[in-house]
């Protein structure tokens, strides 16, 4: 029997440290602590790699410190609308769920799409029809709604100015840095140093040496000012004893995020991704996780250029992934950890058969 | 200035040769012939490939003998739900759409939430809001349901046995070769040869580890679907050798009413980057877990294979049979096409090259 290892993330964000209250990094670490005892007692108890993962990541959206499940961010109508995916590397069976506002576990209704459903992906109303078929654990949509989160949506709504007016085109905005879009640095969780990112095209794309078409710059940098940088995805990835790699991933999206929006978390190859050779799951920006696919990225690099999981996700992360847009947690069959991210903070934690364990935060 | 190319499809799928009218073969070799045109001519006027992939998307939506758009297929309520994503190669922006049941132009609107969007995907009801905010053309979502696909999920619904009793598990059923779920011959549209088989075993890759797992009960739920997969989409390379491209479908017949395929999902259905750009049509379920558009631009990348290499070995070597097929085309100017179902709607051109259409 090979080696279990298990590596799950609380999300990737801009905390600074200094800016954590003693209490909150308390309960916080407490947390991570609980949780990977979760994680370690599955694979010790030989559970496979898929139920493991589902585990820890219910345990994660019970927990309102993270954002989903209950203490998912809520859209720009003040609604939650919840998204998960789970992959099972040994087969390649997946499933996912977007657009939940009733269920309590959104893995564990992803998992019964993998297994009871011939689809992988349902959202919305389809799927919260699915899960009253299936009988899962359902709650009134406000018992999802935390105060801090209400809070967190009227600040995100002040501080958009571009906010909905989609129709108004105004370059002008988009390359200044002093703008009015700037995170707000008074409610302590803003890294000090955080600058907002100011997503050119040309810095991230490969034009192959020819001359740029012409297009206009587009609007997107300035609109991604708008959305507050807080990622906090849950997600955990595992490797059971067996060598068979598992990913899961949950959240409630982006603050203020348009009603309807889907982001990388129930996307295959994006948020999560598990196969034969390693189990990923991201945490960000999951429009640049989605075009960048970065959970497969990681899988591809091992796999077609023969590198070690450790070099897959430093590549991925800190040459592919665009600076502060998220991090990921990851764990290969043969028993190894990597977890990279390229914003302030990612609550973290990993274990690893006869090894060690740790959590962390920066 | 590089060479311009084209590829586009009309779906993969199980059309016997002998089992097409010689009318709907004939009508289906115009319609490739004209939409490959419009794609021509946009790339001979130096629109960027992104422009291409969209005009030549929303002619093919325009076309009911195509499963996207008008003519596109319905779920298991008898309703439309419509999705598209597309990827400009260039920058790797992309836009993707679900759920769509009144917009004429689901492409349109997944290059709407592109360029005018702080996001790269939406679905539903949020979906149908920003097309109402940004003005698309919308109409009756009746005006989508043909009586072809009506007679569709009818027989659709009639040839599912194991259906949404997903309660029920029947590890005796998944066996069994000869039940009633195997594809009805009698429409015309299956392929004569076509066996729904146990294909999901024989391809797991495993770790070489004890299976004490049960077989799950996919195989069976499978087979209880037509397999007319029929989306559309197109590739194209741009005389400034920026590659993209776009795909649009109605689902699967008798789907799941917010069942979600690789249409929209960049990476599985669609991908486009500094490489390549993939269009995908098949089994949308068997795409997101092979994540199989993605996957040709990793082979090229990684292992430095040229276009038509990577295209083989994800069609043929990676994606289960008969689960379906793809278009590509590379930055320098190549196209590659592939599919592992009997038939696959497709046509191509290069700049100084040969166009072609095909069938089978």
């Amino acid at each position: 029997m090979g080696a279990w290892a298990v590596a799950f993330h609380g999300g990737a964000g801009m905390i600074a440290k200094e800016k954590m209250t003693a209490d909150w990094k308390k309960r916080t670490e407490v947390a991570l602590y609980e949780i990977l005892a979760i994680g370690i007692a599955a694979l010790k108890n030989n559970l496979t790699a898929v139920e493991a993962v589902e585990l820890v990541v219910r345990a994660l959206e019970e927990n309102t410190l993270f954002n989903a499940g209950k203490g998912s961010v809520l859209t720009n109508q003040g609604t939650v609308e919840m998204e998960a995916s789970i992959m099972d590397g040994r087969t390649k069976d997946c499933g996912a769920v977007s657009g939940l506002s009733t269920v309590v576990h959104p893995v564990s209704l992803a998992r019964l799409v993998m297994d009871n459903s011939p689809h992988v992906y349902l959202a919305f109303n389809g799927a919260e029809e699915f899960a009253r078929q299936q009988g899962v654990e359902m709650a009134d949509t406000e018992t999802f709604i935390t105060e801090e989160n209400r809070q967190k949506l009227e600040m995100a709504k002040k501080t958009n100015s571009i906010e909905l007016d989609l129709c108004d085109y105004t370059p002008g905005l988009i390359n200044s840095r002093g703008d009015k879009f700037s995170c707000n640095n008074e409610n302590g969780i803003v890294h000090p140093d955080h600058e907002p990112v100011v997503h050119r095209e040309h810095e991230y794309a490969k034009t192959n040496g020819r001359f740029d078409c012409g297009h206009v710059h587009r609007k997107k940098g300035a609109l991604y000012q708008a959305c507050k940088a807080e990622f906090e995805t849950v997600g955990c990835t595992a490797v059971d004893s067996f060598g068979n790699c598992a990913a899961a991933t949950s959240t409630g999206g982006l603050v203020n995020k348009m009603s309807g929006r889907i982001g990388d978390t129930p996307i295959i190859g994006a948020g999560t991704y598990a196969n034969h050779l390693c189990g990923v799951s991201g945490t960000g920006r999951g429009e640049e996780f989605i075009k960048h696919t970065v959970a497969k990225e990681v899988a591809a690099i091992m796999e077609y250029k023969d590198l070690p999981l450790g070099k897959a996700v430093y590549k991925v992360v800190h040459e592919k992934l665009p600076e502060n847009m998220g991090g990921l947690v990851a764990v290969s069959a043969s028993g190894e950890v990597a977890m990279a991210f390229n914003t302030p903070s990612m609550f973290r934690a990993s274990a690893q058969e006869g090894g060690d364990r740790m959590i962390g935060i920066w | 200035m590089g060479v311009w190319a084209i590829a586009l499809h009309g779906g993969a799928g199980m059309i016997a040769k002998e089992k097409m009218t010689a009318d709907w073969k004939k009508r289906t070799e115009a319609a490739l012939n004209e939409i490959l045109d419009v794609g021509i001519a946009a790339l001979r006027n130096s629109l960027p490939a992104v422009e291409a992939v969209e005009l030549v998307v929303r002619a093919l939506e325009d076309n009911t003998l195509f499963n996207a758009g008008k003519g596109s297929v319905l779920t298991n309520k008898g309703t439309v739900e419509m999705e598209a994503s597309i990827m400009d190669g260039r920058s790797k922006n992309c836009g993707a759409v679900s759920g769509i049941s009144t917009v004429v132009h689901p492409v349109s609107l997944a290059r709407l939430v592109m360029d005018n969007s702080p996001h790269v995907y939406l679905a539903f009801d949020g979906a149908e809001e920003f097309a109402r905010q940004q003005g698309v053309e919308t109409v009756d979502t009746n005006t989508f349901i043909t009586e072809e696909n009506r007679e569709k999920l009818e027989n659709a619904k009639k040839t599912n046995s194991v259906e949404l009793d997903f309660s029920e598990h029947a590890p005796d059923d998944l066996n069994s070769g000869d039940n009633e779920d195997t594809r009805t011959n009698g429409n015309g549209a299956a392929h004569a040869g076509y066996n729904p088989g146990q294909r999901e075993i024989a391809n797991e890759k495993t770790n070489d580890h004890p299976d004490r797992f049960a077989i799950k009960k996919k195989c069976a739920l499978h087979q209880v679907f037509k397999a007319e997969f029929e989306t559309v989409g197109c590739t194209a390379v741009d005389v400034w050798g920026n590659c993209a491209a776009a795909t649009s479908t109605g689902g699967l017949v008798n789907k799941m009413s917010g069942r979600i395929g690789d249409t929209p999902i960049v990476g599985a259905g669609t991908y486009a980057n500094h490489l390549c750009a993939v269009s995908g049509t098949g089994r949308g379920e068997e795409f997101i877990k092979h994540t199989v558009a993605k996957e040709v631009a990793a082979i090229m990348e990684y292992k430095e294979l040229p276009l038509g290499k990577a295209v083989y070995k994800v069609i043929h070597e990676k994606l289960p049979e008969n689960m379906g097929g793809l278009v590509a085309v590379s930055t320098s100017g190549e196209v590659a096409m592939a599919f592992n179902t009997p038939s696959m709607f497709r046509a191509s051109a290069q700049e100084g090259g040969e166009r072609m259409i095909g069938i089978w």
